[in-house]
């Protein structure tokens, strides 16, 4: 089992670290969640895996997994909560201000294809042009 | 009388808070805030006089207080006469200079902010000579180099005050450091930092091996603050300050913050022939150098900043003689030099002030326009000069006789004694160049504004100072005697020697010395013009500032190009390195053990269940990378995987993780659908290869390293700290919940610094969203209107029923939390789910106009009551964050358990509530404004 869960702690790193290293917010947001998931899933193993035996205190139990861990872990799950809030909504931010969502705020990186035009993209081409002609006024 | 164990520590720290009311007031008037700056000044001098009583009696006034005993810093304070010396000198010429800087000042200067930093500054002094605690020592050291660095660049639109303050900064901060590696290793050979300690166990120090790199150490720090050679180069170039910056700092305070230094440490270091060399050395060519370049500046403030490093030089001259004599006339030099430095360099700000120019070369015949100005230059001139009478000569003279009875003990001194005199010819040319060049030799040429006497009070300052010249200079035995005894007993930690203040001496070699420097001086002016042209030829182009530059840009240069070489402006390849950095660490921990990977704990058996559930767990993992630039697609993904974490949180035993993970869940993939509304739904394809097969091989070693890193421990069993919680946790914290007792109480103090992370998150992403403007689409990518029904009527009445259920079952996790999984943060985020669903089934204007709840008042609340219960247990005499329990008997219920914790826990539950329904309504109400401004825009 206890090969399960580090395969399961590697997968979740592995994706995590390679949508970290994308150019574009959103994905780097997703990335940074499976890295937390992964990082709690890891501080929880710390506590060794245990099956049965939940931390509350029992006369009848013989046995009890590690509560430290999963006290720290709780708090880290709602932390990792309020950070992703954060982050996503600094990518909104950036987004605002530079009007795209590339990491290094370029509109196309040299090594991007350009997305195909669409109706939203149509749009909010419109938009730019509506906020530059009202900001010149 | 309680005032009085505890009147050091305010005097020093009066200052600091006079700052804060002395910036806050100009904005009501503008001298207002001189007046705070002198008030300040006046309540410190006067809380110091009743334990300068006790100086004058013999006493040591020690005041201290433990804090942190682990590295021997204690909060302490000390005054002897040394100290007593220096703090008079501070807060008495402070006081001038704030009354003088209040009529110096334009009228576009912010008063507030020079008085400000003024206070600071002073503050910081103080804390320099006040401080028992050498550690505590070092910090005012370094506040004096911050506070300067503030009070040089005052002008900050000009370019040469901002070099000035730069250059000041890094040579004085520099200098800091040095001074701090010698405290470290003073005090790790004495074993305490305290000064009582320090100052006696000379011998001990002198003794050890480590002494000379010590000596260099705190020399270094010694020299940069005094503008000793060969780094004296900074102080002519912070003339670019406020002259009565420059009168305060380079008279009495920032460069004396050295010589203190020399005289605090002189029974500690002195009397070996290294001291003799390096203190001796460094101040004899500081001497002549400066007294030499002083007389070639044309720049009157220039003039000044050269004679007082060669006036610095000559202190320090004394000290490293080493002998007891010698130190008292350093000492009485520091006085004399304090006193007509100032008043000299207000009268430099008077002409700058009063005729617009500081070059001599223009300045001339200034005496027939302000006749009791010039009077005054005249005398402190003389002073520095060494003329008869006047304090200046006394100190000179007991100068050339520490001088000459050095050539008796050693007579290659004689060399020492020829070189003195010479920078005494100097000083005489000098200063009688500062006064005929000015005052008298013709006229003046194109001044910009016609000059005339200053305002009486801006000229007050200086007449005191006079004042005091001419006192020392006739009355020693009155004026100066007594502090001057108790100053040097402080320093030399020992009685005084037996020395003479008075005016004559007989006919002996120092007064023929005096003679010849009066009578090769006026020569020396005499020749000037020759002079001037030597110099021009062969020496102008000497100038330390040019290495200075040199070694500066070199490591600027040096430390850009390492930087640009890493960073290419790009944050994907910033993570690569970190990340890349990261795993090289892991990789070489790893080798350097030399162990088995896998440890002998006995493995728990797989089950089908469990592989189906990672097998799952794992793919939603790869689809999510695979499809990111589908990013809908991925964010369902990041879902499946999530739910997966929980049950892997529910089948390891960890009830209350599952709970938590499941709500948060929740409430994150809603939060990143909101936000998705307003990004582009794919991203552009990537077609570096390069960078992509770098990215997947990063990923996948870091992914293995993880992987194998957790096998090693899991692999091995361990003897946790837990058993103390599991014993404790009925006991101590009165729940059987082991998890939440840990979280509400035994690390209760943690979770406090959690929860307001949380808040200040909610907080941030609120002022954040607030005025953000952002394109909402108003269709999808096929040109699809969205659906026009945003609330669907049995969604609408399903959630308004369930919503009671909801906040039942969110009180319910929360009241059994402390027994059974469940709590504050888990409850909080079942009710904030609770409310979201409300927003999203009925709208935000339908939600709000029911729940009429400010948000922010829910976090502000939860952190107070949070903090509030930590405090409670303070009162009551326990450590912070104590809890205690108790029971009660109910009707119905029973036996029910009453703990502090709980309401603690109350707090906790609060702000995750108000925290997270704050973020999700502050992002939904943003679609809502964008799509009501986007129809506006359209609309026109």
């Amino acid at each position: 089992m206890e090969w399960l869960v580090a395969l399961v702690i590697g997968v979740l790193t592995a994706s995590g670290v390679y949508l970290t290293m994308r150019a574009r917010t959103f994905p780097v947001v997703l990335g940074l969640t499976l890295l937390a998931y992964g990082v709690n899933v890891f501080l929880f193993a710390m506590g060794r895996l245990t099956i049965g035996h939940p931390a509350v205190i029992d006369p009848a139990a013989v046995n009890y997994s590690d509560p430290l861990p999963q006290a720290l872990v709780l708090t880290a799950i709602v932390i990792a909560f309020g950070m992703t809030a954060f982050l996503i909504v600094l990518a909104l931010k950036a987004r605002s201000e530079l009007g795209n969502d590339h990491v290094d705020g370029l509109d196309l990186a040299e090594d991007e294809v350009p997305l195909k035009k669409n109706a939203v993209t149509r749009a909010h081409e419109k938009y730019l042009k509506l906020i530059k002609k009202k900001r010149k006024e | 009388m309680t005032l009085l164990i505890s009147n050091l520590p305010i005097v020093t720290l009066l200052p600091f808070f006079g700052a804060i009311f002395a910036a806050r007031a100009s904005s009501y008037n503008r001298v207002a805030s001189a007046w705070v700056a002198a008030i300040v000044t006046l309540l410190a001098s006067a809380l110091l006089i009743p334990s300068s009583l006790a100086v004058f009696a013999g006493e040591t006034v020690i005041q201290s207080w433990s804090w942190i005993p682990a590295i021997g810093l204690e909060f302490a304070f000390r005054l002897d006469g040394l100290a007593l010396l220096f703090a008079c000198l501070i807060l008495g010429i402070g006081l001038l200079v704030i009354l003088y800087a209040r009529y110096y000042l334009a009228a576009k200067d912010s008063m507030g902010r020079f008085f400000a930093y003024l206070l600071i500054f002073m503050g910081s002094m103080l804390g320099i000579v006040l401080s028992e605690n050498i550690l505590q020592l070092l910090v005012f050291w370094e506040l004096t180099s911050l506070s300067s660095f503030l009070l040089i660049s005052y002008w900050q639109h000009r370019q040469d005050a901002r070099d000035g303050a730069s250059m000041a900064l890094v040579i004085t901060g520099g200098g800091g450091l040095a001074l701090l590696a010698a405290v470290l290793l003073l005090g790790n050979i004495v074993g305490s930092y305290n000064l009582s300690d320090v100052l006696a166990a000379g011998e001990l120090v002198r003794s050890d091996e480590l002494y000379l790199p010590i000596l260099i150490l705190f020399l270094v720090g010694v020299f940069t603050k005094s503008a000793q050679f060969p780094f004296h180069f900074w102080l002519p170039h912070a003339m670019a300050a406020p002259t009565p910056v420059s009168a305060y700092l380079h008279s009495a305070t920032m460069v004396k913050a050295g010589i203190f230094l020399l005289a605090r440490f002189f029974p500690v270091f002195a009397g070996t022939p290294e001291w003799t060399w390096l203190v001796g050395g460094a101040g004899l060519i500081t001497l002549v150098m400066g007294a030499y370049m002083a007389l070639f500046k044309h720049d009157i403030k220039g003039l000044l900043a050269y004679s007082t490093i060669s006036h610095l030089g000559l202190i320090t001259l004394l000290f490293g003689f080493g002998t007891h004599l010698a130190a008292v006339a350093a000492i009485f030099h520091i006085i004399n030099h304090a006193t007509f430095k100032a008043s000299l360099f207000m009268v430099a700000g008077i002409i700058d002030h009063e005729t617009g120019s500081r070059d001599m070369r223009k300045l001339n015949g200034l005496f027939k326009y302000m006749p009791h100005t010039a009077v005054l230059a005249i005398i402190s001139s003389a002073a520095m000069a060494g003329v008869p009478l006047l304090n200046g000569f006394l100190s000179k003279e007991m100068f050339f006789e520490q001088t000459v009875s050095a050539v008796y003990d050693a007579p290659f001194m004689i060399i020492v004694l020829i070189l003195v005199l010479l920078a005494a010819i100097f000083a005489v040319a000098y200063s009688l160049r500062f006064i005929h060049d000015v005052f008298f030799n013709g006229d003046s040429i194109d001044l910009p504004k016609t000059p005339h006497e200053p305002p009486t009070l801006m000229r007050i300052p200086v007449d005191l100072l006079v004042l005091i010249c001419l006192a020392v200079g006739i009355f020693p035995m009155f004026f100066v005697a007594p502090m001057l005894a108790a100053a040097v007993a402080g320093s030399l930690q020992a009685a005084p020697p037996d020395y003479s203040l008075a005016i004559w001496h007989g006919f002996n070699l120092p007064l023929v010395m005096s003679m010849v420097a009066l009578a090769l001086g006026v020569v020396v002016y005499m020749l000037r013009d020759r002079l001037f042209k030597w110099h021009d030829r062969r020496m102008s182009d000497l100038d330390a500032r040019i290495i200075y530059h040199f070694i500066y840009n070199s490591i600027t240069t040096m430390a850009s190009a390492i930087t640009r070489s890493f960073d290419k402006g790009s944050l994907q390849n910033a993570i690569a390195w970190i990340i890349g950095t990261a795993f090289v660490a892991g990789v070489i921990g790893f080798m350097s053990v030399a162990s088995p990977i896998l440890g002998p704990r006995e493995l728990l058996p797989v089950d089908g269940v469990s592989i189906a559930a990672a097998l799952v767990l794992i793919g939603a993992s790869i689809m999510t990378v695979v499809f990111h630039q589908q990013r809908l697609v991925a964010l369902v993904m990041v879902g499946v995987v999530g739910l997966i974490v929980v049950l892997l949180f529910v089948k390891f035993s960890a009830p209350d993780l599952a709970l938590t993970q499941l709500s948060v869940e929740i409430v994150t993939i809603i939060l990143l659908l909101l936000a998705l509304h307003f990004l582009p739904q794919t991203s552009p394809k990537e077609l570096g290869r390069l960078r992509i097969s770098r990215d997947v091989i990063i990923s996948v070693m870091s992914g293995v390293g993880v992987m194998v890193l957790s096998m090693a421990v899991m692999s091995r069993d361990f003897v946790p700290i837990s058993d103390f919680f599991l014993a404790n946790a009925v006991p101590g914290g009165g729940g059987t919940n082991v998890v939440n007792v840990i979280l509400v109480d035994f690390r209760g103090t943690d979770t406090l610094g959690e929860i307001v992370v949380l808040a200040l998150a909610g907080l941030g992403i609120y002022a954040l969203i607030d005025g953000l403007k952002l394109y909402a689409p108003a269709h999808d990518e096929n040109g699809l209107n969205w659906c026009e029904d945003n609330h669907p009527p049995i969604m609408q009445a399903l959630t308004r029923l369930l919503f009671p259920l909801m906040i039942m079952v969110a009180v319910f996790i929360f009241i059994r939390g402390h027994n059974l999984p469940g709590g504050g943060f888990i409850a909080g985020l079942i009710a904030a789910v609770a409310l979201i669903i409300q927003y999203l089934a009925n709208g935000i204007s339908w939600t709000a106009q029911r729940l009429r709840i400010d948000m922010h008042w829910i976090i502000g609340i939860g952190l107070l009551i949070a903090t509030f219960t930590g405090l409670v247990s303070m009162l009551l005499g326990y450590p912070f964050m104590t809890t205690t329990y108790t029971y009660l008997t109910w009707p119905i219920v029973g036996k029910f358990e009453v703990a502090s914790a709980f309401v603690f826990d109350l707090g906790v539950f609060l702000v995750v509530v108000g925290a997270t329904v704050m973020i999700l309504v502050q992002l939904g109400r943003l679609s809502d404004t964008s799509h009501k401004r986007q129809q506006h825009l359209e609309s026109k």
